[in-house]
Protein backbone atom coordinates (compact mmCIF):
# COMPACT_ATOMS: atom_id res chain seq x y z
CA UNK A 1 0.00 0.00 0.00
CA UNK A 2 2.49 2.58 0.70
CA UNK A 3 5.59 1.72 -2.27
CA UNK A 4 3.91 4.66 -4.52
CA UNK A 5 3.47 8.18 -3.62
CA UNK A 6 0.48 8.50 -2.96
CA UNK A 7 -0.27 11.67 -4.58
CA UNK A 8 1.63 11.67 -7.71
CA UNK A 9 -0.99 11.28 -9.78
CA UNK A 10 -2.85 14.88 -9.33
CA UNK A 11 -0.98 16.87 -11.55
CA UNK A 12 -1.51 13.66 -14.17
CA UNK A 13 -5.35 14.75 -13.61
CA UNK A 14 -6.48 17.67 -15.66
CA UNK A 15 -9.77 19.91 -15.77
CA UNK A 16 -12.17 16.90 -17.75
CA UNK A 17 -10.62 14.68 -15.10
CA UNK A 18 -11.17 16.37 -11.61
CA UNK A 19 -14.59 17.53 -12.94
CA UNK A 20 -15.66 14.00 -13.51
CA UNK A 21 -14.79 13.33 -9.86
CA UNK A 22 -16.12 16.21 -8.29
CA UNK A 23 -19.61 15.97 -10.19
CA UNK A 24 -20.18 12.61 -9.85
CA UNK A 25 -18.54 11.17 -6.89
CA UNK A 26 -22.26 12.25 -5.35
CA UNK A 27 -23.84 10.47 -7.65
CA UNK A 28 -23.96 9.35 -11.32
CA UNK A 29 -27.42 9.48 -13.18
CA UNK A 30 -29.05 6.24 -12.79
CA UNK A 31 -30.71 6.42 -16.33
CA UNK A 32 -30.57 4.00 -19.56
CA UNK A 33 -27.16 5.22 -21.06
CA UNK A 34 -25.48 6.86 -18.12
CA UNK A 35 -22.42 7.84 -19.07
CA UNK A 36 -24.04 9.37 -22.50
CA UNK A 37 -26.09 11.94 -19.82
CA UNK A 38 -22.58 12.72 -17.76
CA UNK A 39 -20.85 13.35 -21.25
CA UNK A 40 -23.63 15.73 -22.33
CA UNK A 41 -23.42 18.00 -19.68
CA UNK A 42 -20.03 17.98 -19.15
CA UNK A 43 -19.89 18.94 -23.39
CA UNK A 44 -18.34 15.49 -24.13
CA UNK A 45 -18.57 12.56 -25.85
CA UNK A 46 -19.95 9.81 -24.50
CA UNK A 47 -16.66 7.52 -25.53
CA UNK A 48 -14.51 10.26 -23.93
CA UNK A 49 -16.01 10.23 -20.47
CA UNK A 50 -15.81 6.48 -20.72
CA UNK A 51 -12.38 6.45 -21.56
CA UNK A 52 -11.54 8.37 -18.89
CA UNK A 53 -13.39 6.61 -15.90
CA UNK A 54 -11.33 3.33 -17.37
CA UNK A 55 -8.24 5.46 -17.12
CA UNK A 56 -9.05 6.81 -13.41
CA UNK A 57 -9.68 3.73 -12.23
CA UNK A 58 -6.45 2.35 -13.89
CA UNK A 59 -4.63 5.22 -11.98
CA UNK A 60 -6.28 3.90 -8.59
CA UNK A 61 -7.69 7.39 -7.95
CA UNK A 62 -11.35 6.01 -8.53
CA UNK A 63 -11.98 3.04 -6.63
CA UNK A 64 -15.31 2.26 -8.86
CA UNK A 65 -17.78 3.24 -10.83
CA UNK A 66 -21.08 1.89 -9.13
CA UNK A 67 -23.51 1.17 -6.66
CA UNK A 68 -22.40 2.29 -2.83
CA UNK A 69 -24.50 -0.19 -0.70
CA UNK A 70 -25.66 0.60 2.77
CA UNK A 71 -24.40 -2.48 4.22
CA UNK A 72 -27.03 -2.22 7.17
CA UNK A 73 -29.16 -2.52 4.35
CA UNK A 74 -27.93 -4.98 2.55
CA UNK A 75 -27.53 -8.15 5.13
CA UNK A 76 -25.73 -7.91 8.67
CA UNK A 77 -22.28 -6.54 9.18
CA UNK A 78 -20.63 -5.14 12.53
CA UNK A 79 -17.21 -3.80 13.56
CA UNK A 80 -15.52 -6.08 15.49
CA UNK A 81 -11.85 -5.83 16.85
CA UNK A 82 -9.22 -8.42 19.02
CA UNK A 83 -6.13 -7.72 20.88
CA UNK A 84 -3.46 -10.56 19.44
CA UNK A 85 -0.06 -10.56 20.93
CA UNK A 86 2.07 -8.09 18.29
CA UNK A 87 4.54 -10.29 17.35
CA UNK A 88 1.71 -13.39 15.95
CA UNK A 89 -0.32 -10.40 14.56
CA UNK A 90 0.21 -11.19 10.87
CA UNK A 91 -1.31 -15.10 11.41
CA UNK A 92 -3.88 -13.84 13.28
CA UNK A 93 -5.43 -11.49 10.27
CA UNK A 94 -4.91 -14.54 8.36
CA UNK A 95 -7.41 -16.42 10.33
CA UNK A 96 -9.67 -13.60 10.21
CA UNK A 97 -9.00 -12.53 6.50
CA UNK A 98 -9.56 -16.45 6.05
CA UNK A 99 -13.16 -16.61 7.87
CA UNK A 100 -16.49 -16.03 5.49
CA UNK A 101 -17.51 -12.54 5.34
CA UNK A 102 -14.87 -10.80 6.41
CA UNK A 103 -14.06 -7.64 3.58
CA UNK A 104 -11.90 -4.93 5.63
CA UNK A 105 -9.49 -6.02 8.17
CA UNK A 106 -6.66 -2.93 9.68
CA UNK A 107 -4.16 -3.36 11.65
CA UNK A 108 -4.17 -0.38 14.23
CA UNK A 109 -2.26 0.94 17.06
CA UNK A 110 -4.05 -0.02 20.29
CA UNK A 111 -4.16 -3.10 22.54
CA UNK A 112 -7.06 -4.13 20.34
CA UNK A 113 -5.02 -4.48 17.07
CA UNK A 114 -6.97 -5.61 14.55
CA UNK A 115 -9.97 -4.64 13.60
CA UNK A 116 -12.25 -5.78 10.65
CA UNK A 117 -15.76 -5.58 9.69
CA UNK A 118 -17.54 -9.22 9.84
CA UNK A 119 -20.60 -9.26 7.10
CA UNK A 120 -23.39 -12.11 6.53
CA UNK A 121 -26.89 -12.39 4.56
CA UNK A 122 -28.78 -12.10 7.97
CA UNK A 123 -28.05 -11.26 11.98
CA UNK A 124 -27.64 -15.01 13.40
CA UNK A 125 -25.25 -15.84 10.44
CA UNK A 126 -23.22 -12.83 11.40
CA UNK A 127 -23.96 -13.95 14.81
CA UNK A 128 -22.51 -17.60 14.25
CA UNK A 129 -19.87 -16.49 11.98
CA UNK A 130 -17.93 -14.56 14.85
CA UNK A 131 -18.58 -17.60 17.15
CA UNK A 132 -16.78 -19.86 15.20
CA UNK A 133 -13.89 -16.81 14.52
CA UNK A 134 -14.42 -16.73 18.38
CA UNK A 135 -13.14 -20.21 19.22
CA UNK A 136 -10.50 -20.31 16.14
CA UNK A 137 -9.05 -17.30 17.47
CA UNK A 138 -9.14 -18.76 21.34
CA UNK A 139 -9.60 -14.61 21.90
CA UNK A 140 -12.79 -12.90 22.44
CA UNK A 141 -13.94 -10.35 19.38
CA UNK A 142 -15.35 -7.09 20.79
CA UNK A 143 -18.53 -6.69 19.20
CA UNK A 144 -19.46 -3.20 17.90
CA UNK A 145 -22.39 -3.12 15.88
CA UNK A 146 -23.62 0.61 14.92
CA UNK A 147 -26.50 1.52 16.89
CA UNK A 148 -26.91 4.95 15.04
CA UNK A 149 -25.18 6.39 11.87
CA UNK A 150 -24.53 10.19 12.03
CA UNK A 151 -22.34 10.27 9.04
CA UNK A 152 -22.16 7.69 6.94
CA UNK A 153 -21.11 9.45 3.29
CA UNK A 154 -17.45 8.98 2.40
CA UNK A 155 -17.64 11.88 0.03
CA UNK A 156 -16.01 15.38 0.78
CA UNK A 157 -14.60 18.10 -1.58
CA UNK A 158 -11.89 16.95 -2.91
CA UNK A 159 -9.45 20.84 -2.66
CA UNK A 160 -7.65 19.93 -5.91
CA UNK A 161 -5.14 22.63 -5.60
CA UNK A 162 -4.05 22.51 -1.98
CA UNK A 163 -3.25 18.82 -3.08
CA UNK A 164 -1.10 20.21 -6.10
CA UNK A 165 1.29 21.76 -3.61
CA UNK A 166 1.27 19.14 -1.38
CA UNK B 1 -34.32 11.11 -19.27
CA UNK B 2 -37.29 8.94 -19.85
CA UNK B 3 -37.25 5.25 -19.71
CA UNK B 4 -39.61 2.81 -22.00
CA UNK B 5 -41.24 1.06 -19.53
CA UNK B 6 -40.61 -2.85 -19.65
CA UNK B 7 -43.02 -4.73 -19.88
CA UNK B 8 -41.97 -7.80 -17.71
CA UNK B 9 -40.08 -8.41 -14.47
CA UNK B 10 -39.22 -4.66 -13.54
CA UNK B 11 -42.79 -3.47 -11.79
CA UNK B 12 -42.16 -3.65 -8.29
CA UNK B 13 -45.63 -5.13 -7.64
CA UNK B 14 -45.25 -7.99 -9.88
CA UNK B 15 -44.22 -11.29 -9.16
CA UNK B 16 -40.82 -11.35 -11.19
CA UNK B 17 -40.43 -14.17 -13.38
CA UNK B 18 -38.54 -17.27 -11.73
CA UNK B 19 -40.42 -18.71 -8.98
CA UNK B 20 -36.93 -18.90 -6.70
CA UNK B 21 -36.62 -14.66 -7.15
CA UNK B 22 -39.90 -14.33 -5.78
CA UNK B 23 -39.04 -14.76 -2.03
CA UNK B 24 -37.00 -11.74 -0.30
CA UNK B 25 -34.11 -11.40 2.19
CA UNK B 26 -35.43 -9.20 5.25
CA UNK B 27 -33.84 -6.37 3.38
CA UNK B 28 -36.65 -6.90 0.41
CA UNK B 29 -34.07 -8.09 -1.90
CA UNK B 30 -35.25 -11.13 -4.17
CA UNK B 31 -32.79 -13.35 -5.51
CA UNK B 32 -32.30 -10.94 -8.42
CA UNK B 33 -31.77 -8.24 -6.63
CA UNK B 34 -28.94 -10.40 -4.76
CA UNK B 35 -27.47 -11.27 -7.95
CA UNK B 36 -27.21 -7.60 -9.63
CA UNK B 37 -25.86 -6.79 -5.78
CA UNK B 38 -23.05 -9.33 -6.85
CA UNK B 39 -22.63 -8.19 -10.74
CA UNK B 40 -22.21 -4.65 -9.70
CA UNK B 41 -20.37 -4.40 -5.89
CA UNK B 42 -16.96 -4.20 -7.56
CA UNK B 43 -18.04 -1.81 -10.01
CA UNK B 44 -20.10 -1.13 -13.46
CA UNK B 45 -19.03 -1.77 -16.62
CA UNK B 46 -17.62 0.55 -18.01
CA UNK B 47 -19.89 -0.12 -21.46
CA UNK B 48 -22.59 2.51 -22.72
CA UNK B 49 -25.26 0.29 -21.63
CA UNK B 50 -24.08 -1.00 -18.40
CA UNK B 51 -27.46 -1.99 -17.48
CA UNK B 52 -27.52 -4.39 -20.15
CA UNK B 53 -24.16 -5.81 -19.73
CA UNK B 54 -24.92 -6.69 -16.07
CA UNK B 55 -28.63 -7.83 -17.53
CA UNK B 56 -26.87 -10.53 -19.81
CA UNK B 57 -24.90 -11.76 -16.16
CA UNK B 58 -27.70 -12.18 -14.27
CA UNK B 59 -30.32 -13.06 -16.87
CA UNK B 60 -32.72 -9.82 -16.93
CA UNK B 61 -33.01 -7.29 -19.74
CA UNK B 62 -31.32 -3.63 -19.23
CA UNK B 63 -34.49 -1.86 -18.31
CA UNK B 64 -35.40 -4.56 -15.62
CA UNK B 65 -31.99 -4.02 -13.79
CA UNK B 66 -31.98 -0.21 -14.28
CA UNK B 67 -35.80 -0.34 -12.40
CA UNK B 68 -34.44 -2.71 -9.99
CA UNK B 69 -31.61 -0.27 -9.61
CA UNK B 70 -34.10 2.29 -8.82
CA UNK B 71 -35.93 0.52 -6.19
CA UNK B 72 -33.25 -0.54 -4.20
CA UNK B 73 -31.66 3.18 -4.28
CA UNK B 74 -35.67 4.05 -3.16
CA UNK B 75 -35.62 1.62 -0.17
CA UNK B 76 -32.17 2.91 0.73
CA UNK B 77 -30.04 -0.24 0.02
CA UNK B 78 -28.26 1.71 -2.63
CA UNK B 79 -26.97 4.76 -0.95
CA UNK B 80 -26.19 6.18 -4.14
CA UNK B 81 -24.42 4.94 -7.77
CA UNK B 82 -21.49 6.95 -8.05
CA UNK B 83 -17.72 7.24 -8.91
CA UNK B 84 -15.86 6.25 -5.91
CA UNK B 85 -12.76 8.19 -5.26
CA UNK B 86 -9.85 6.38 -3.48
CA UNK B 87 -9.03 9.13 -1.17
CA UNK B 88 -5.40 7.35 -0.11
CA UNK B 89 -4.13 7.47 -3.97
CA UNK B 90 -5.04 11.38 -3.95
CA UNK B 91 -2.79 11.72 -0.68
CA UNK B 92 -5.01 11.37 2.71
CA UNK B 93 -2.65 8.49 3.80
CA UNK B 94 -3.19 9.26 7.25
CA UNK B 95 -6.62 7.31 8.94
CA UNK B 96 -7.35 7.59 12.27
CA UNK B 97 -10.57 6.26 14.15
CA UNK B 98 -11.13 8.62 17.15
CA UNK B 99 -13.28 6.78 19.71
CA UNK B 100 -14.71 8.70 22.55
CA UNK B 101 -16.37 8.15 25.35
CA UNK B 102 -19.35 10.51 26.10
CA UNK B 103 -21.74 10.98 28.09
CA UNK B 104 -24.73 8.99 26.98
CA UNK B 105 -27.44 11.62 27.62
CA UNK B 106 -25.81 13.65 25.30
CA UNK B 107 -24.19 11.27 22.60
CA UNK B 108 -27.12 11.66 20.07
CA UNK B 109 -27.21 15.84 19.88
CA UNK B 110 -23.43 15.64 19.88
CA UNK B 111 -22.96 12.82 17.49
CA UNK B 112 -24.53 14.84 14.92
CA UNK B 113 -22.67 17.73 15.14
CA UNK B 114 -19.12 16.15 15.10
CA UNK B 115 -20.48 14.54 12.09
CA UNK B 116 -20.62 18.17 10.30
CA UNK B 117 -16.92 18.56 11.29
CA UNK B 118 -14.97 18.82 8.48
CA UNK B 119 -12.69 15.74 8.12
CA UNK B 120 -15.06 13.28 9.60
CA UNK B 121 -16.13 10.83 7.06
CA UNK B 122 -18.29 8.63 8.66
CA UNK B 123 -19.45 9.18 12.33
CA UNK B 124 -21.21 6.46 14.93
CA UNK B 125 -22.58 5.25 17.96
CA UNK B 126 -21.41 1.93 19.50
CA UNK B 127 -21.70 0.32 22.45
CA UNK B 128 -19.67 0.24 25.25
CA UNK B 129 -17.82 -3.19 26.40
CA UNK B 130 -16.86 -1.90 30.40
CA UNK B 131 -13.92 -2.08 30.94
CA UNK B 132 -12.28 -2.48 28.00
CA UNK B 133 -14.00 -0.76 26.07
CA UNK B 134 -15.61 2.33 27.25
CA UNK B 135 -15.68 4.00 24.03
CA UNK B 136 -19.48 4.89 22.54
CA UNK B 137 -18.88 7.23 19.90
CA UNK B 138 -16.88 6.35 16.65
CA UNK B 139 -15.50 9.06 14.08
CA UNK B 140 -13.08 8.36 11.20
CA UNK B 141 -10.90 11.35 10.51
CA UNK B 142 -8.83 11.66 7.29
CA UNK B 143 -6.37 13.89 6.30
CA UNK B 144 -2.76 14.61 4.56
CA UNK B 145 -0.62 13.71 7.54
CA UNK B 146 -1.31 12.42 11.30
CA UNK B 147 -0.93 16.89 12.04
CA UNK B 148 -4.07 17.34 10.25
CA UNK B 149 -5.86 14.30 12.04
CA UNK B 150 -4.64 15.50 15.34
CA UNK B 151 -6.28 19.20 14.59
CA UNK B 152 -9.26 17.75 13.11
CA UNK B 153 -9.35 15.35 16.41
CA UNK B 154 -8.65 18.71 18.59
CA UNK B 155 -11.71 20.52 16.66
CA UNK B 156 -13.90 17.14 17.66
CA UNK B 157 -12.75 17.43 21.45
CA UNK B 158 -13.85 21.17 21.66
CA UNK B 159 -16.73 20.53 20.46
CA UNK B 160 -17.65 17.56 22.88
CA UNK B 161 -16.69 19.72 25.80
CA UNK B 162 -17.39 18.80 29.21
CA UNK B 163 -19.86 15.70 27.95
CA UNK B 164 -16.28 13.51 26.87
CA UNK B 165 -14.63 11.76 29.61
CA UNK B 166 -11.72 10.17 27.34
CA UNK B 167 -10.70 9.77 23.94
CA UNK B 168 -8.17 8.10 21.99
CA UNK B 169 -6.64 8.00 17.91
CA UNK B 170 -6.47 4.54 16.65
CA UNK B 171 -4.36 4.67 13.26
CA UNK B 172 -4.42 2.36 10.72
CA UNK B 173 -0.82 1.10 10.21
CA UNK B 174 -1.38 -1.82 7.95
CA UNK B 175 -4.61 -2.50 5.61
CA UNK B 176 -4.70 -6.04 6.06
CA UNK B 177 -7.58 -6.79 3.57
CA UNK B 178 -10.24 -4.48 2.09
CA UNK B 179 -12.48 -5.37 -0.19
CA UNK B 180 -15.51 -3.68 -1.86
CA UNK B 181 -17.36 -7.34 -2.05
CA UNK B 182 -20.17 -7.10 0.75
CA UNK B 183 -22.84 -9.45 -0.41
CA UNK B 184 -22.37 -13.17 -0.33
CA UNK B 185 -24.53 -15.30 -1.78
CA UNK B 186 -27.27 -16.91 0.69
CA UNK B 187 -27.74 -19.67 -1.19
CA UNK B 188 -27.59 -20.62 -5.33
CA UNK B 189 -31.03 -19.97 -6.48
CA UNK B 190 -30.68 -21.28 -10.17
Amino acid sequence: MHCQVPYCQVQELDTLDRRLIDSYQRGLPVCTRPFHTVAERLGTSEAEVIARLERLQALGVLSRVGPVFDHARAGASLLAAVAVPEAERDAFAELINAAPGVNHNYAREHDYNLWFVMTAPDEPELEGRLDALESRLGLPILRLPMLEGFHIDLSFPIPWAELERT
Amino acid sequence: MSVSTCPSRSAPDQAPAGGASAERDAQGLDAFDRDIVLATQAGLPLVPDPWGAVGREVGLDGEAVLERMRAMQERGVIRRVAAVPNHYRLGYVANGMTVWDVDDAEVERLGREVAAIEGVSHCYRRPRHLPHWPYNLFAMLHGRSREEVERQAEALRARLGEACRDHRILYSSRILKKTGLRLARRAPHA
